[in-house]
């Protein structure tokens, strides 16, 4: 099993035309990623890799039963095109674009939520599940079938981290990139609960960092409740306040989402927090045989 | 990106909110001009950093010959590393309480809040939780003058007061919605005898919005390398130590800094290249690193979409090209990662597959240490 999206779930890529679309509608595929077609306004018609082309999302879905849309659309228009696919019915939605709007993120997500939709991101790397499905921007080397969960604020650090689990031979059921802005459709508790549920998955791997409060409200849950081995790696220690570090989400203001109060709520929590990443693997590997 | 004090208070009064009388100045006689026909007034150091008032950056004059001797003070000051280039001359006003109110975007609750207090004019930060009202807003309804009353209520206010509070609030939001902003925040909130008025103005539009909200002037908030950083579109935040550091997306190059921290290093700044690799971003990359004098390059790629082989062809054309003149650290893994140490290796440079063994060599050098044949160096 995985998480929001099977291995064989079908997937429509919106802006399949553009530069972003095209190159990774080729690089989904050569992972194994089940693309049933592709939109792109005034192009409908046309193919890409073999990929039918539809001028709207709903003009697609009427063609084919749609389980996820991979969205690699300009910013401006982000917002038109998360709609556009919530209205077509879709249920999940890997918005990979970054650099939209505070204020469309916010309506995006809210929209969504409200017709009981999940968007991924935005901002994201997307979501894999190893056995078969990828979708967005992450590379495809790093990801085999395995028990991890992995739920991810950044894409390079779970690559890193990722990519060294399956050097000592330790796969992933399906990795979640949440998103590196101050909102996003999913946050670590959302992901958490699902993980919690699937059987294929026996630890789970939180890549947190600096800035916001979603890793205590994971870590609250998780000391209430029975949860699976969670393993912790946090990044942003050595940042100072006030200074975003890349991502929108990664600043400490207001005295909110420093690095020690994030590794003591989840330390209270009984989850392990690595202090560097190449820790990981091996508290992994514990917690699997145990 | 921040707006200055009178720029928030001009887009404040195009919404209808009041603001004290007065007007921005660039010389010790505007401010002269600009105080006659008003009582006492206020000068007020025009700079982007919090704080102002402890640093010395608000002034009250009762006199034309004050007010040009304060004036001539603040104009040129540094003001917590930032140099006073205008300051706003506003009349003083009889206060009869000072409100805290803010709106920003809560991102656990996703959506914009609502934030008042009663204790105006301090920092916020030093108020205590239970005396902040914290109110989200309802994204399907927006903000009606009853949630203003409501909250105007529960600060204690009382009488005319309440509505005149309420109709602040709306039209702060009517602000927030409008410029697409991260924050907006009055404080402090003065209630005068005629009503409410703007004593700040802290606006903080969304650069990513910026598309859509170019009537606002672009205003430099960081030091000058890291305005040059961003005008070629790296992220780049200088941190003052001494071994500088590239990497390849924001979590990984934190990541770096921190593992540097962690074997004693200390980080001179965090760069993160992005997911680009060609020799133009390459080179100004480094450019930007040599700029800040440090003692060692550390340069940590870990290769997804971005292939090792194209950052090896970038980094050695780059070295032809440019004279490095400090130690390198270059640790490479990821797509093509052979194919990229081959080429690294073709022009006499090996470079670390290893971040951890990486890390600790660069540390190693920027305390002086040996720069061996196991690395690329100058």
């Amino acid at each position: 099993m995985a998480i929001y999206v099977a291995h064989n779930a079908q997937v429509v890529v919106q802006g399949i035309t553009g530069n972003q679309g095209s190159f990774h509608t080729r690089q989904m595929l050569s992972f194994g990623t089940n693309i049933v077609a592709g939109v792109s306004p005034g192009k409908g018609g046309q193919q890409v890799e073999g990929i039918p082309v539809y001028d709207t999302v709903a003009a697609a879905c009427e063609q084919h039963q749609i389980d996820a849309t991979a969205i690699y659309i300009p910013a401006p228009f982000a917002l038109d095109a998360v709609v556009e696919a919530v209205d077509a019915g879709i249920k999940v939605i890997g918005c990979i674009t970054e650099h939209i709007p505070l204020h469309d993120e916010i309506r995006l997500v809210d929209y969504a939520r409200r017709q009981g939709a999940v968007v991924v991101g935005p901002n994201t790397f997307g979501i894999v599940t190893s056995r078969g499905c990828k979708i967005g921007v992450a590379p495809n080397h790093v990801f085999k079938d395995g028990p991890v969960g992995v739920i991810s604020r950044s894409g390079t650090l779970t690559y890193e981290i990722v990519g060294s689990l399956l050097a000592q031979g330790i796969g992933t059921s399906t990795v979640v990139g949440l998103g590196g802005d101050r909102v996003t459709g999913l946050n670590f508790l959302d992901v958490l609960r699902e993980f919690n549920q699937d059987d294929q998955t026996k630890a789970i791997i939180m890549i947190g960092e600096i800035g916001g409060t979603s890793e205590e409200e994971a870590a609250e849950y998780i000391r209430e409740n029975p949860v699976k081995p969670v393993i912790a790696y946090l990044a942003g220690k050595s940042a100072p306040p006030g200074k975003r570090m890349g991502h929108a989400g990664a600043i400490i203001e207001r005295g909110r989402g420093t690095f020690a109060n994030k590794v003591k709520a989840l330390e209270a929590a009984n989850v392990q927090v690595a202090e560097l990443l190449f820790e990981v693997p091996d508290l992994v590997k514990k917690c699997l045989i145990s | 990106m921040k707006l200055f004090e009178y720029a928030g208070k001009e887009l404040f009064s195009r919404h209808g909110i009041p603001v004290p009388r007065g007007k921005v100045v660039s010389n010790a006689w505007d401010a002269v001009m600009v105080s006659s026909g008003l009582n006492q007034v206020v000068l007020k150091a025009q700079v982007l950093s919090g704080k102002r008032g402890k640093a010395g950056g608000i002034k009250f004059a009762s006199s034309p010959r004050e007010v040009e001797l304060f004036a001539g003070q603040l104009l040129g000051l540094e003001l917590n590393g930032n140099k006073v280039e205008k300051i706003l001359v506003e009349e003083k006003l009889e206060i009869q309480q000072e409100i805290y109110l803010a709106i920003t975007v809560d991102g656990s609750l996703r959506r914009p809040v609502i934030l008042a207090s009663s204790q105006g004019g301090m920092d916020i930060e030093e108020v205590p939780e239970e005396r902040i009202i914290k109110w989200p807003v309802n994204l399907s309804t927006g903000i009606f003058p009853s949630v203003g009353r409501e909250i105007g209520r529960l600060l204690g206010l009382q009488g005319k007061a309440i509505t005149q509070f309420a109709d602040i609030v709306t039209k702060l939001f009517r602000v927030f919605a409008e410029s697409d902003a991260e924050l907006v925040e009055i404080n402090p909130l003065f209630l005068c005898d005629k009503g409410f008025v703007a004593g700040d103005a802290k606006v903080t539009v969304d650069d990513d919005a910026y598309f859509r909200q170019k009537e606002y002037p672009r205003v430099t908030e960081g030091s000058p390398l890291e305005e040059r950083a961003r005008s070629i579109g790296l992220s780049y935040v200088e941190l003052g130590g001494d071994i500088a550091i590239m990497a390849n997306g924001a979590g990984i190059t934190m990541a770096t800094l921190d593992t540097i921290q962690f074997y004693g290093g200390s980080p001179a700044n965090f760069l993160d290249a992005g997911g680009g690799a060609n020799v133009e971003q390459t080179s100004k990359a480094l450019e930007i690193l040599l700029a800040a004098n440090p003692k060692v390059i550390f340069i940590n790629i870990f290769g997804g979409i971005t292939r090792c082989d194209d950052v090896a062809n970038a980094f050695v054309q780059v070295k032809k090209m440019q004279e490095i003149t400090v130690p390198v650290v270059l640790r490479m893994s990821g797509t093509n990662e052979e194919l990229g140490l081959k080429i690294l290796a073709k022009n006499g440079i090996t470079a670390y597959r290893n971040m951890q063994e990486a890390a600790i060599k660069a540390v190693e050098l920027s305390r002086g240490g040996e720069c061996n044949g196991n690395l690329c160096c100058s």
